[in-house]
């Protein structure tokens, strides 16, 4: 154990620093994307995005180094300044197409997506294909140099700002399930394509379903070839459970609560001088310590290449649960101020442990639900049986 | 940036599961009564007696983060041996507030496992019941002190008095009357002391109620590393027994009621390995933190602990309730590591105070 840091990574440390002093006043204010892309071009400029994308491809093109990702995390955080754009075009496809993808899909899609210019949505669940993915039954016939495609797809956020898709599609019908399904990029633009939003608990669209009508596309934007289209997802969903299980995001949120319970009273006691309150924050600040640790030690494992096995599988089962408990607790904490909403007179925070502890359900279910996290830490992580498959119909 | 245990660390680790593996089967375990000597003269062998004791005392001079490693092992084998007082409470005590002179007479023996240390400091880690704490005066103590830990086969005992002095004393002492307390756990021992004036000799030296609350904060980190090792081995148990037990023609493992528990207990307990690393590296390194991670290490680790402990039994369905399997012997253990120096809730609140979120 050693958890001070080497004068490299001091160094580091300041440069970073400097950036966010010296840039912190052009980060993006309004929820615009032309804010967000002239913040993202400079991120990028400086390695603060994109860090480890090849520069070919419109990257900085550092070296792979966890231990730099983090602290530029942390003092992006505490400057208070948002990250780089962090859609499901980068964090998922570019990192996909990076590994499968053809020389000529890299350089046609990395760069744009990278700095915003193509806004991404994916298509992978279907009303009948949720945890068991492969079920999926949009299909895309051949027709020439294209697929026309039918089907629906579900859950997809961004819809209706994306420019493109990454779509899981049937190709091969009458091969195994796993083996039918084809990876392939289209534009969002393409005739027959029909995007409804998805309002949630939240009263938010935070989601959309999309509906293909003979959608015509070409069979260029296949990644990794016909039939491939289960390895690639894989691939992908990897980057995306590792993403959901940020524990940065429950150390900013205990810290917020902490200051709640500072600042409340009821009958004009701090809730921090409840005894039962007080208990429950201290449960939790256990709980955020035992993930903050367990990802430092998942850091070292992968600077050392080591794979922690069963460790790293429960990340996204434990993390989302947790902030998920998070917010509850503010809610609780809050009272009958917990039960407030929308604009309401009195309203907390903007009404955001509410929305969060709404949207984080969702995160717990979606990206692989709780339920499919504990098969996987079982099988995989416990080398449990399998569930005996049924027999076929 | 390494937050990791080093090669050397894993070796003494595995050495010390090694050698409990040979000498420490759980038909040893039925038949120590809480007190193996055989067991504890091997682990004296491999230096586990002295881990904290520094070199020129002919100890192994190593850091807590050491004790917590080979306590996780005595967990995972529920050790009949004293540990949390004789290797790591006294021996930091004597350690933070002895004179040299005491440095020299207690340290060495006790490194050796030639002599045996027992605590008595409940009162101060978890507030006094029926009336216990002890009163110094004029170099004696009178009054009782309950849940001694390491009790049996003490040579002397480190005692905190009401005001959080500390004092060494002779467990063949004048005036001394013990009383064995039976406990859940078959594994370990503990007891309560009458002090009738009682002769003591203080621990004047340095800061005695800094060296009070490191002692408490050091058993208790190293209670949790004993939770750990338990916990753990009551999950590989678990998990073994479901990929083996047959029922309705499958083994119960296949069964998603039944694995789903298994990923719910090294789910909740593989992080409490962070935890518990993080608060033994601060009690060396990070001083000002150090009250408040080992008390959160050893509540949270507890309440992780107490959750695997039952499940991992009724994973083990009927088998898992019997005396024939001795899976509770290390339900036991988790449970008397829970409730020793002071429950979650207690530790908690010390964790509250530690932080200035609320006075004393």
């Amino acid at each position: 154990m050693d958890l001070s840091y080497a004068p490299e990574y001091q160094a580091f440390r300041d440069e970073v620093r400097a950036f966010t002093h010296a840039h912190g006043d052009k980060a993006p204010k309004s929820g615009g994307f032309a804010d967000a892309r002239e913040w993202q071009k400079l991120l990028i400029a400086h390695g603060y995005a994109a860090r480890t994308i090849p520069k070919a491809y419109g990257g900085y093109g550092a070296e792979p180094d966890v231990l730099k990702s983090r602290i530029i995390a942390e003092e992006f955080l505490a400057a208070g300044l948002p990250m780089g754009m962090s859609g499901q075009g980068i964090s998922m496809l570019v990192p996909t197409l990076l590994e499968v993808g053809s020389e000529e899909q890299k350089r046609k899609y990395i760069r744009p997506t990278l700095h915003g210019e193509i806004i991404w949505c994916q298509g992978y669940s279907e009303p009948g294909a949720g945890s068991d993915l492969a079920a999926l039954t949009t299909r895309a016939t051949e027709d020439g140099d294209d697929f026309i495609i039918n089907g629906q797809k579900i859950w997809t956020s961004t819809a209706a700002q994306a420019d493109m898709m990454f779509c899981l599609v049937r190709t091969e019908p009458n091969a195994p399930k796993h083996e039918g399904i084809s990876y392939i990029l289209f534009p969002m633009t393409a005739p027959g394509i029909e995007v409804r939003p998805l309002v949630t608990m939240t009263g938010r669209a935070e989601f959309n379903e999309v509906f293909f009508t003979d959608v015509r596309v070409p069979k260029s934007g296949v990644v990794a070839g016909r039939g491939m289209g289960w390895m690639v997802a894989n691939a992908t969903l990897k980057h995306e459970r590792g993403m959901l299980g940020d524990p940065n995001q429950a150390g900013t949120r205990l810290k917020a609560i902490i200051e709640l319970m500072k600042e409340e009273t009821v009958d004009g006691t701090r809730l921090m001088d409840n005894p039962v309150y007080r208990d429950r924050l201290l449960k939790l600040q256990a709980r955020v310590h035992a993930m903050e640790y367990h990802g430092l030690r998942l850091l070292t494992a992968s600077l050392k290449g080591e794979d922690l096995g069963v460790a790293r599988l429960i990340v996204k089962l434990m993390g989302c649960e947790l902030n998920h408990q998070l917010a509850g607790f503010a809610i609780d904490a809050l009272g009958e101020l917990g039960m407030l909403y929308g604009n309401s007179p009195h309203l907390r925070n903007h009404g955001n442990w509410q929305s969060s502890y709404m949207f984080d359900l969702g995160l717990i279910i979606g990206g692989g639900t709780a339920q499919i996290q504990k098969n996987i830490i079982s099988e995989r992580g416990l080398g449990m049986p399998r569930e005996p498959k049924p027999a076929k119909v | 940036m390494e937050f990791d245990i080093t090669a050397d660390q894993k070796m003494m680790q595995d050495s010390v599961d090694r050698t409990l593996e040979r000498v420490c089967p759980l038909d040893r375990v039925r038949k120590a009564n809480g007190r193996a000597d055989d067991v504890r003269q091997a682990l004296a062998e491999l230096g586990v007696t002295g881990l904290l004791i520094p070199e020129d005392h002919g100890g192994l001079g190593l850091k807590l983060l050491d004790a917590a490693l080979a306590a996780e092992m005595l967990g995972k084998h529920v050790a009949p041996v004293p540990f949390v007082a004789g290797a790591v409470m006294a021996p930091l005590a004597i350690l933070g507030a002895g004179s040299a002179a005491q440095q020299t007479k207690y340290l060495p023996r006790l490194a050796s496992g030639e002599a045996i240390a027992s605590v008595a400091v409940s009162e101060q880690a978890a507030g006094a019941r029926d009336n216990g704490g002890v009163t110094a005066k004029g170099g004696k103590l009178s009054g009782k002190a309950l849940f001694v830990l390491d009790f049996e086969g003490a040579d002397i005992v480190v005692v905190a008095d009401r005001f959080g002095g500390l004092h060494i004393v002779d467990a063949r002492a004048k005036g001394l009357e013990k009383t064995a307390l039976t406990t859940i756990d078959a594994t370990r021992t503990a007891g309560e002391l009458a002090f009738d004036n009682v002769d003591a000799e203080p621990l004047t030296a340095g800061n005695p109620q800094a060296a009070l609350d490191r002692m408490i904060d050091a058993g208790r980190i190293v209670l949790a590393a004993d939770t750990l090792g338990a916990g753990m081995r009551m999950i590989d148990k678990a998990v073994a027994y479901a990929k083996e037990r047959m029922q309705f023609g499958r083994v119960i493992g296949s069964f998603q009621a039944v694995k789903h528990l298994c990923a719910e207990m090294v789910a909740e307990l593989e992080p409490c390995r962070a935890l518990i690393w993080y608060a033994a590296y601060a009690f060396d390194e990070f001083p000002t933190e150090s009250r408040r991670m080992a008390a959160h290490a050893k509540a949270h680790t507890s309440e992780v602990g107490t959750f695997v402990a039952r499940t991992a039994t009724e994973v083990h369905g009927g088998m898992g309730f019997t005396d024939l399997l001795g899976l509770h012997y290390w339900f036991k253990r988790i449970g008397f590591d829970r409730q020793a120096l002071g429950g979650p809730e207690r530790a908690r609140h010390d964790a509250a105070v530690a932080q200035g979120w609320i006075a004393n």
